[in-house]
């Protein structure tokens, strides 16, 4: 079956629910046809701000349109994006700010541009923000889920989308965030996955599964902020063991957080393996190269994870 | 520097840009408008008799003048250069550019290829770094100068206007900034997007050693590189035209900032730029 990059389900998903929601504005720094912000401007072009390559005047900009009862959604790559911290930080978070974040191109998944455009560390930084809802969907109907919750939540939203394809996980509904959706049941041990690679734990998971000595269960990890906490006890007591796979580094981000939780609330010590990109940078290379060379393809986490389970 | 030495310097040119096209067209992704559009800027700096003071044997010292590609996307000129002009990078090595382990990034990135100044990509921040090589050199009576390339959409990043308030401050006479003014970015042209125009005024006012040239022509850019002042840093406003050397591309100049010919257009590229070559183009 094809698969649909959550860019493109984000471009799509804004020009449709624009005519719903009369209050969204999108705004881009030049990249609007990467960002896939341009269905939007295509669709209602009034409501469409090309900024130019002025990622920190957007990130204001779109603040005072927030103040002045807008629903602006932001876009650039991850990387430009949150590059600008200090903007995001103190206009957006602090202030509580209605602003949507759409951060594309994540990991090392969009190739061979290189590490200077790969959003690597976006979660890792984002979430430090309290007011910041953090998302990643996993496929384009999650995306598309969660583009039309965020018009509907007050406060900021920052969402991670791929620039490649994704496979359609049945993510079908989202509902709060904080819930991670159940992939595939399993016992004693959990994958948490996200964004590009979950597809790809999952295929390792069912091939696990079958030799009948492991049964890996599989969530979708697509919230990092806020942390449902019943939801992170759910877990703690149905498994004992957790690997975390992320495309992004593992310093902080999705591994970061379920370690911390389990760390802090766990009522008997957990094993949380983080499996990411490990104290390196990213380079170029095409997509395919790269998901082998970080380990992310199915046999590479089959491989890893028997190694280091049994 | 005699009119010979231009005709030398446009005889090597094709050449360059041909390996531009090929490294492009092989990886099938990269940035060709803005690679072409500033090859004679970059070439007239590194070329042998060229502006600069630098040589392969002298990478790590501070004995030379130095070139920051601030607009880093454009690299595949900066690469196709640095092998014409005897850097430690084989044609074939060239062939390798945003593969996986090669030194040949798809931006610029110093820690892997040491005749890399600054790594670049986030638009804005290499202009910065030039300044601060400006500002060091300076301070230690360094007698050598430096130069940085900016995009004309880069441009539009509020660090450039910091750096065009800063530098002046700093009185950086050794400093020359030179804008590729090819009038296109990724999502129209400049005009559409955000326009920057004129940028003599606005660079003037700023109080830069202001000059505007045509940026495809060896003798105005030689000119313009070696006319400084002793205290003010010198802005250099390059008209250029973007896909410059093959007619499809610079017919269409946003069309081609960021995607690789195919099979058959890089044939035809290839062929164009050796017609122009016979005809003295
Ligand atoms: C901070 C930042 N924002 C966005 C980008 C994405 N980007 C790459 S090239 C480009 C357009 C650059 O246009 P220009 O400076 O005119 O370059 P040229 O025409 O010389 O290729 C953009 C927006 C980037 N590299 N860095
Ligand atoms: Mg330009």
């Amino acid at each position: 079956m094809g698969k649909t990059a959550s860019r493109k389900a984000f471009g799509e998903a804004l020009s449709e629910l624009g005519d719903k929601y009369k209050n969204v504005v999108c705004l881009d720094a030049d990249l609007s046809k990467s960002t896939m912000s341009i269905l939007f401007k295509n669709k209602f072009p009034d409501r469409f701000f090309e900024m130019g390559i002025q990622e920190a005047n957007m990130i204001g900009a779109a603040t005072g349109m927030s103040f002045s009862g807008k629903i602006p959604f932001i876009c650039s790559f991850a990387a430009f994006l949150t590059g600008r911290f200090d903007q995001i930080r103190i206009s957006i978070a602090y202030a509580n700010a209605n602003v949507k974040l759409i951060g594309t191109h994540c990991g090392v998944g969009i190739g061979e541009d290189g590490y200077s455009q790969m959003g690597l560390e976006d979660l890792s930084i984002m979430r430090t923000l309290p007011n910041m809802v953090v998302l990643q969907p996993a496929d384009a109907k999650e995306t598309k889920e969660m583009v039309e919750w965020s018009i509907n939540h007050v406060g900021p939203v920052y969402l991670r989308l791929t620039r490649q394809g994704l496979k359609d996980m049945n993510m079908d509904k989202f509902e709060r965030p904080g819930i991670f959706p159940e992939v595939k049941k399993g016992q004693k041990v959990a994958f948490m996955a996200c964004g590009g690679v979950l597809e790809y734990a999952l295929e390792a998971a069912h091939n696990i599964a079958k030799e009948g000595k492991i049964d890996p269960a599989v969530f979708n990890a697509n919230c990092l902020n806020p942390i449902d906490n019943a939801f992170m006890s759910m877990l703690a007591n149905n498994f004992d063991e957790f690997i975390v796979f992320e495309d992004h580094t593992i310093n902080g981000g999705t591994g970061g957080m379920i370690a911390e939780w389990m760390s802090e609330n766990a009522n008997r010590p957990k094993r949380v393996r983080r499996y990411g990109i490990r104290n390196i940078f990213g380079e170029s290379g095409t997509p395919e190269d790269l998901y082998k060379f970080h380990g992310f393809t199915a046999p590479d986490i089959e491989k890893f994870a028997k190694k280091y389970l049994l | 520097m005699n009119q010979s030495v231009f005709n030398r310097w446009a005889s090597e040119t094709p050449k360059i840009r041909a390996n531009i096209i090929k490294m492009i067209h092989q990886c099938a992704s990269g940035h060709p408008g803005g690679s072409l559009s500033s090859v004679e800027i970059i070439y007239a700096l590194f070329a042998k008799d060229g502006v600069m003071k630098h040589s392969p044997s002298k990478v790590n010292t501070f004995d030379r003048d130095r070139f920051i590609l601030s607009k880093g996307h454009g690299v595949p000129a900066l690469y196709a250069i640095l092998h014409a002009v005897g850097y430690d990078i084989t044609e074939s090595e060239l062939m390798t550019l945003r593969h996986l382990g090669s030194r040949l990034q798809g931006h610029p990135d110093r820690v892997r290829l040491p005749y890399i100044e600054a790594s670049t990509g986030s638009l804005g921040q290499g202009a910065s770094i030039a300044q601060g090589i400006a500002m060091s050199y300076k301070l230690d009576k360094n007698p050598h100068r430096v130069y940085a390339l900016i995009g004309d959409g880069e441009m539009q990043e509020g660090q450039i206007w910091e750096v065009a308030s800063s530098a002046v401050h700093h009185k950086l006479g050794n400093f020359t900034l030179i804008l590729d003014y090819n009038k296109a970015q990724i999502d129209g042209t400049v005009k559409e997007v955000l326009n920057m125009d004129p940028p003599e005024k606005r660079w003037e006012a700023f109080g830069w050693n202001t000059l505007v040239i045509n940026g495809h022509k060896y003798e105005e850019i030689v000119q313009a590189l070696t006319t400084t002042h002793p205290e003010k840093p010198t802005m250099i406003i390059a008209h250029t035209i973007k896909g410059k050397g093959v007619s499809f591309m610079e017919s269409n100049i946003v069309g081609w900032h960021g995607s690789a010919p195919n099979d058959e257009q890089c044939k035809q590229a290839l062929q164009e730029i050796q017609q122009n070559q016979a005809i003295g183009l």
